[in-house]
């Protein structure tokens, strides 16, 4: 038959520099005879393969009775343990899927074993006949025609117009999906209010900490006074205020200039978003003063004012300022002097109004 | 006039009820011609054709399992406390999405098993789309006639993680909306409007109250129809070209050699739906997915160590970990003009993905103009008989798998105890230097594998029968191939390299210096299939051998 098509013109200039054009090829011996089974020659074989199928649709009703059993008998009532669940799951699990397996296998293996194996060989037609192809141009043509809009060019060119501008309305219709940024991203809770500086709590129960609670080596996660009291927007408060707490030796930390009293007896408060896309930050390795965040690994040093020394993130963790109040409880002196979290294109400019 | 030749033409009338209902039906809808036309269509038989219908068929499972779900979830994000059957998150504030997930995972009959129907399925769903595009890359099923259509497959590909994410997201627990925050802070990192994306998806700030209403909307409305679009013009694709083929005796580009549909194809692949099914069944009813009642509700604050994607989202959130932020004092993050450009967020969001996508997408297009071949290719390539191809195809995917792994490098850092910065070193060398590897190996293994298909093809295969002939000497007895084994060895294309030709003009335009140096990169390292030449030239040679062995194989025999 030898029906391998190669004999595009760019193939032959070609493959005859190369010496391969003229090169015989072997002859196609055609779909292999087609060899029986041993069901199709032995009515014992066939015979056997009939009840191996209708057994697999037994399998199947078998199943689909344990799926009802176990759905019905299996009760889901106030006093169910997880063992419950569990065992109710499984039992729908192993119902379904003998009640499917059952029908897969059962009618894969008639197939398989009983129906005709024979291969056939179909021709293949072209996806598109060149008559075709005429013949629709030519009506293509004709509607063209019959429009009049390649004479008309005044008609087209407005409709042309009218349908780009048709649109806009779709898109601008979205134009509440959300409010606009504005400097939201740049104040947290944390600035005081009405001259009361904000005490630093516990996460989540919202207690307040004392200075003197906070041992050398601990950490606490903390939030801001207030936070738990607020009836709306309350994650979204959380999501930018969250701060981790920790006491390291004095003499280890190393403030630069202007955050030398952002601390308190080697007390010190961190944003705890991280500046690369936002996970909370909160694993802290006590013996190397390292923050690490569980989701891409930025490793942020203590020691240095969380300065980044090993990840994804670009940027310092940003410190909260804190101090002691006369009752002893940690305060936040004010708000953090920069955006918390993640980069954004205003972010800039936002820490440069907070700082002016 | 059709109404003049039925009245002349005697008229068919159905002997049984169901025979009378069937032509009612038929009569007014054209049943016969369908049949007629489809009925005994051909369809070619080989297992790796099956993973597209384990996509197809997960993809109803999706359908029947997420409808269900429909009827219980609830996608508000009103705060409410918990008043389930699950006892640790009694009276645990929550928002109304966690809590009806949960409640369909411990208080509906059957929730908790559809749940993990659903996510099992939504797995394999995104699983057996790529195995089968990659499929049909080695074996060069996306040539002519089929371009656009693999086109199609890639866009499905990315519906489906679309669908899988959105879907993860929904059940509002902690690790979901740990998904959400990594999504908000790479949305905020694109330049200019990055920010008003965040405000406008999230509706406000993150997380406010209106991203699981809204993700739900995409999840169970428009990406599955989007979906459910892309599946009828893939298949009516399919119909068009009819399905390609495995080389081999008595296969060519002008015919299609299988079953057909009825019995036994239809039997098959209507068979395998219920298998997929089964295993489906399986997995949800042994194997705990996603146990959102472990993780509690979502807090911006809590850390949960050791958090994984859903595996197909894991090469965008392994490229963000291996992208380091700082080299040095080199800060990967920019202002410019009072802005600020973060690349170390921005580069690997989008720059791996979007060159897997665009060469994905591109590869038929690119591969035709290298080698300026319009045929259309009906019969498969091996992929060993492809080599550059393979070797491509191969780069790109230990590339991806690089990236894949990198989101998991923590957990092959306490797993394996090694230490976790060490991983992320090899792994950011790896992304580099895999792909050529990889490369180079595929390619050099692709050769040999088709070095010894003509080995075996001009000199028989190895019996493992060593003889000694009269004057002393050990030889190995080699059988020669019945025909059509031999013609799966010698029955395939192998292109040269297309040296530049002059345009009309007679001008070597640039671009096509450019072909040319791709095409001798393509096929320069070539092993040219056996020729009868070739093979009478070999049996000249061994003659004596090649005798006796026939000879002997029939002695041994009797």
């Amino acid at each position: 038959m030898g029906n391998h098509s190669d004999g595009s013109p760019n193939h032959s200039g070609t493959v005859a520099t190369a010496g391969q054009n003229e090169v015989e090829k072997f002859q196609d011996p055609g779909i292999p005879p087609h060899r029986l089974r041993l069901a199709d020659t032995d009515p014992k074989a066939a015979k056997r393969a009939e009840r191996q199928v209708a057994l697999l649709f037994g399998a199947s009703v078998v199943g689909t009775l344990i799926f009802l059993v176990a759905y019905f008998a299996i009760d889901l009532g106030d006093d169910s343990s997880i063992a419950t669940i569990r065992l109710q799951n499984a039992l729908l699990g192993v119902g379904t899927a003998f009640a499917m397996l059952g029908i897969g296998t059962g009618i894969v293996h008639w197939a398989k074993a009983l129906m005709p194996d024979h291969e056939v060989s179909e021709e293949r037609h072209a996806v598109r006949i060149e008559e075709d192809r005429v013949a629709a141009v030519r009506i293509v043509d004709d509607i063209v025609e019959e429009t009049g809009i390649k004479r008309r060019p005044l008609i087209r060119n407005t409709l042309l117009g009218a349908v780009a501008l048709a649109p806009l309305p779709a898109l601008a219709v979205f134009g509440d999906l959300g409010p606009r940024p504005d400097n939201t991203l740049s104040h947290t809770m944390w600035a005081p209010q009405e001259g009361k500086l904000k005490r630093l709590t516990r996460d989540p129960d919202g207690t307040p900490i004392k200075a003197s609670d906070v041992t050398l080596g601990s950490a606490f996660h903390v939030i801001p006074e207030g936070l738990n009291e607020l009836h709306e927007g309350k994650l979204n408060e959380k999501a930018k205020a969250v701060v981790l707490l920790m006491r390291l030796d004095p003499s280890s930390l190393n403030p630069s200039k202007g955050r030398e009293d952002w601390s308190y007896n080697g007390i010190v408060a961190y944003s705890k978003i991280c500046t690369h896309v936002g996970c909370p930050v909160a694993l802290y390795e006590q013996q190397t003063h390292h923050l690490l965040c569980p989701c891409h690994q930025s490793t942020f040093d203590l020691t240095n004012e969380c300065k980044v020394i090993f990840g994804p993130a670009s940027r310092p963790l940003p410190q909260l300022p804190i101090a002691v109040d006369d009752e002893g409880y940690l305060v936040a002196t004010s708000d953090f002097k920069e955006p918390v979290g993640p980069s954004y294109w205003e972010r800039d400019e936002h820490e440069r109004s907070i700082n002016s | 006039m059709s109404a003049a030749s039925t009245a002349e033409a005697p008229a068919f009338v159905a002997k049984t009820k169901t025979g009378r209902i069937t032509d009612f039906v038929d009569q007014r809808v054209g049943g016969s011609g369908i049949l007629r036309e489809f009925g005994r269509k051909v369809f070619p038989d080989h297992w790796s054709f099956m993973f597209g219908e384990v996509a197809l068929y997960s993809f109803v499972i999706l359908l029947l399992s997420g409808t269900f779900l429909t009827f219980f979830f609830d996608p508000s994000m009103a705060e409410t406390h918990y008043d389930g059957s699950y006892l640790p998150l009694k009276n645990v504030e929550m928002s109304v999405a966690y809590s009806s997930s949960l409640n369909i995972s411990f208080d509906v009959r059957g929730g908790l098993f559809m749940r993990q129907v659903h996510h099992w399925a939504a797995l394999l769903f995104v699983a057996s789309i790529g195995v089968h595009m990659l499929r049909v890359f080695f074996t060069g099923a996306f040539r002519k006639p089929r371009e656009m259509n693999w086109v199609v497959g890639g866009v499905l590909l990315i519906l489906a993680m679309a669908a899988g994410f959105t879907g993860y997201s929904l059940p509002d627990d902690l690790l979901s909306g740990n998904g959400l925050r990594i999504i908000d802070g790479v949305i905020k990192a694109i330049p200019v409007v990055g920010t008003y994306i965040s405000f406008f998806l999230f509706g406000g700030e993150f997380p406010g109250t209106a991203i699981i209403g809204r993700l739900y909307m995409l999840h169970i409305l428009l990406v599955p129809a989007l979906i459910l679009l892309m599946i009828v013009l893939h298949l009516f694709m399919v119909v068009v070209h009819k399905h390609t083929q495995y080389p081999g005796p008595g296969r060519n580009d002008g015919n299609v050699v299988g079953y057909p549909l009825g019995p036994v194809y239809a039997a098959k692949a209507g068979g395998f739906f219920f298998i997929v099914f089964g295993v489906l069944a399986l997995m949800a009813g042994f194997f705990t997915i996603n146990p959102i009642w472990n993780y509690g509700p979502y807090d911006p604050s809590p850390v949960s160590a050791g958090t994984q994607p859903d595996w197909y989202i894991g090469f965008v959130d392994g490229a963000l970990r291996l992208m380091p932020g700082v080299i040095g004092d080199f800060h990967f993050e920019y202002i410019i003009f009072g802005h600020v450009l973060t690349l170390n967020v921005l580069l690997p969001a989008l720059v791996p993905a979007g060159i897997i996508f665009t060469v994905l997408f591109m590869y038929p297009w690119i591969e035709r103009w290298i080698t300026k071949d319009d045929r259309e290719h009906h019969v498969l390539d091996r992929p060993r008989n492809a080599p550059t191809r393979t070797a491509i195809g191969v780069a790109g995917f230990t590339w991806y798998c690089v990236m894949w792994a990198a989101a998991g490098s923590d957990l092959i850092a306490t797993h394996f105890h090694v230490s976790l910065n060490d991983v992320t070193y090899w792994l950011r060398t790896l992304f580099f230097i895999g792909p050529v590897i990889a490369f180079t190996v595929t390619k050099r293994v692709a050769l040999a594998l088709q070095r010894k298909d003509r080995e075996i093809a001009l000199h028989g295969r190895e019996t493992g029968r060593i003889v000694r002939l009269p004057h002393g000497e050990f030889i190995e007895v080699h059988a020669p191939l019945d025909e059509y084994k031999h013609y799966k060895l010698v029955g395939f294309e192998s292109p040269v390299p297309l040296p530049a030709v002059p345009n009309d003009h007679g001008i070597v335009t640039r671009k096509e210096k450019r072909r040319a140096w791709l095409s001798r990169w393509f096929f320069e390292d070539r092993v040219a299939p056996a020729t009868p030449a070739e093979l009478e030239a070999a049996h000249g040679h061994h003659a004596q051998p090649a005798v006796e062995a026939r000879e002997e194989s029939k002695s041994l025999s009797h």
